[in-house]
């Protein structure tokens, strides 16, 4: 896909969102309510009509070939970009996902152990290190110091020793 | 004056104060991390940072993210002068005479310079905080909400006149921040407002962090390794404490044009869309303008180097001049600085003097802490800096993504929020792609509540009539001001084609 494509395509989306972003405010009041001012509805609708306004201002500058952006013929996205970015987003959110499922820190160590020897490449010690340096170390700094629990999901009793320690 | 410099005084010796020194320094040296790693700025620092902070009282909190902030400043100049690209985009100018310097040879004149020039732009915008910060919030005092609207109205419209970028996408940027900020409970009516397909989480709201978090930490990572595609090369830089302190005495050579151009940048710094960036750009120019010999701007003069660093450093000190006296951030990293502070259960504005003395002057005087400490870590540790540069970006990346999902869900400890933040990262890397400007959505982000409550005061009180933003006479200077620099990019327009069609058809294309 390149650029001009991906701006007309990227203007489109966004003013669809737009529009879906007025019928969802319009189902508040958006109007003038006496004694209490203007509707909860009416703030973010006139906002998003805004925002409909400047997408369709981005399209007409799509079609008159005002924005660079417009006459740029080139990729949006390079091969080697999609590979590079494609793995980190990826990655990213195998470990939201995982995190659902078998909690945040076992999903870390294999997010660490995939970027850092799959990607990275670096040696055993590197990798084996981080993979279990990082997460103790975001353990002691979020649970134990901060008190904010992080999600363990099924791991959850595997934690159970290490409460007791912390709590006792 | 007395009553400054008494207040002023108490402030040192808050910062001096175990934790908070602790934190200065800890932050001083994070600041300097982030700004020398390409890609990463104060910015990032502090939006990924800002959850940690909840582990000591605000006043320690926001010293450590102000001394972040200044440890960038300084530290963007150390990857632009080894590795010849900007460590943040506030340095970016830093490179047009750093980058010949190191290839001469010279690095460490050109690395003694930055850390000098930051000091001394450091050192004369804290001057000017200092005597401007107290009388701009007693002013603001009096403000209403109809004041208070036209004065965010003010802020957005910077981003149109100054920003630079193309005006319906910034404008979009701006709208898009501010109804992110709607989303939840009404804050007059406590009607839930935009809860999309009924998910129990947008009832809560957007937190700005997961916003600016999204884009300054997911976001920023893919852009950069877009950018470098993982490889970065350093230039061998030798120092020894002899040399430094001999490169320091050069700085009769760069004190005269540092010094004009730091109080410059002092001032393009409290303006919310110019900031750091352009200030450093217009000192550059500024010094090669009043230089003697401005045909060796490019080519390795150290003024090059030291004019854009101290307009920078001076800058980050100014954006924080409209965060702590009127409520309005000066930059992104103030917008974020200014959401921890309403996290942190402060209401950012003038009262914040009178009420919360010991948080205002405690950051004051950690400035003037900070400044001095940076100067030193820096000359001190430039080389293990130099060395840090050489981390793989393999490395780098996954642990800035961990710090990001962690950091997304500490604040509200909800997995909803780290999924939106995670969609906002890729999103906001595609828009930016198409030259969508994104810091103006986190400062929407951060204002919407505020600027939505005080607009509709302002109407309830008028019934309804929007006249009353033009009958008082400070809201209505603001919104003319706003107006005509709305208005600036429409001139500069016409002026352009006139321009063009005097020249003549061969020239006009």
């Amino acid at each position: 896909m390149s650029v001009r494509t991906a701006e007309l395509v990227m203007a489109i989306f966004l003013a669809l969102c737009s529009v879906g972003l007025m019928v969802k405010s319009a189902e508040l009041n958006i109007g003038w309510v006496p004694e209490r001012g203007p509707g909860s509805g009416a703030w973010p609708f006139w906002l998003s009509a805004g925002m409909l306004l400047c997408c369709l201002a981005t399209l007409y500058r799509w079609f008159r070939g005002i924005t660079p952006e417009s006459r740029n013929t080139s990729l949006y996205m390079t091969s080697d970009t999609v590979v590079i970015v494609g793995i980190s987003a990826g990655a990213i959110l195998f470990l939201l996902a995982a995190t659902h499922w078998i909690g945040l820190y076992a999903s870390l160590v294999l997010f660490l152990l995939f970027y850092l020897k799959f990607i990275g490449r670096h040696s055993w010690l590197v990798t084996i290190a981080l993979t279990i340096g990082i997460p103790i170390f975001i353990f002691c700094l979020f649970e134990w110091a901060l008190k904010i629990p992080l999600p363990k999901a099924i791991t959850e009793p595997l934690f159970y020793p290490i409460y007791d320690l912390m709590y006792s | 004056m007395g009553d400054i410099l008494g207040l002023l005084g108490s402030g040192l010796l808050q910062a001096l104060e175990p934790l908070n020194f602790a934190m200065i320094i800890i932050g001083v040296v994070l600041g300097l991390l982030v700004g020398a790693m390409p890609g990463l700025g104060s910015v990032n620092g502090v939006a990924i940072l800002l959850p940690i902070t909840f582990l000591v009282p605000p006043t320690a909190a926001i010293i450590f993210l102000a001394a972040i902030y200044y440890g960038a400043m300084y530290g963007g100049a150390i990857s632009s002068i080894t590795l010849g690209i900007p460590g943040a985009s506030t340095a970016v100018a830093t490179v047009f005479d750093g980058r010949p310097l190191a290839q001469k040879g010279k690095a460490d004149k050109a690395l003694t310079a930055a850390a000098v020039a930051s000091f001394i732009g450091g050192t004369i915008s804290i001057v000017l905080f200092t005597l401007f910060a107290p009388p701009l919030a007693e002013f603001a005092l009096k403000f209403g909400p109809a004041e208070e609207f036209a004065l965010m109205v003010l802020a957005f419209a910077t981003f149109i006149g100054l920003g630079g970028d193309d005006i319906p996408k910034t404008i979009f940027s701006i709208l898009i921040g501010l109804v992110l900020a709607t989303i939840g409970l009404d804050i007059i009516s406590g009607q839930p407002r935009l809860v999309f397909f009924d998910v129990t989480g947008f009832l809560r709201g957007i937190n700005f962090l997961v916003l600016a978090i999204g884009i300054y930490g997911i976001g920023e990572m893919l852009w950069t390794l877009e950018q470098t595609k993982g490889e970065v090369t350093v230039h061998n830089v030798k120092l020894s404490m002899k040399e430094i302190f001999k490169d320091i005495k050069d700085v009769k050579e760069y004190i005269g044009t540092t010094s004009l151009g730091s109080a410059l940048g002092y001032f393009v710094g409290t303006l919310p869309a110019a900031g750091a960036t352009p200030a450093s750009l217009m000192s550059y120019g500024l010094a090669k303008t009043f230089s003697k010999d401005p045909d060796s701007f490019g080519k390795g003069n150290v003024s090059g180097v030291a004019a854009p660093e101290a307009a920078n450093n001076a800058a980050s000190t100014g954006s924080m001049l409209p965060m702590i006296t009127l409520g309005i951030p000066g930059s992104p990293t103030t917008a974020i600085l200014l959401g921890g502070m309403i996290i942190w259960g402060l209401r950012p504005g003038p009262l914040l003097f009178t009420e919360h003395p010991e948080f205002v002057w405690g950051l004051i005087g950690s400035l003037y802490i900070a400044n001095l400490m940076t100067l030193i870590i820096n000359l001190l540790f430039i080389p293990l800096f130099v060395k840090i540069l050489t981390l793989p970006f393999t490395i780098l990346a996954p642990t800035i993504y961990i710090l990001c999902v962690v950091g997304g869900y500490a604040p509200t400890q909800s997995m909803h929020d780290v999924w939106l933040m995670f969609l906002f990262g890729v999103m906001g890397y595609l828009l930016r792609k198409l030259n969508y400007p994104v810091a103006p959505a986190v400062l929407a982000i951060v204002l919407g509540p505020l600027a939505e409550r005080s607009l509709r005061q302002s109407l309830l009180a008028s019934q309804g009539d929007p006249m009353v933003f033009l009958e008082r006479p400070i809201s209505l200077i603001c919104i003319l001001i706003a107006v005509a620099l709305v208005l600036v990019p429409v001139f500069q327009k016409i002026r352009r084609r006139q321009k063009a069609a005097a020249d003549g058809p061969e020239q006009a294309d």
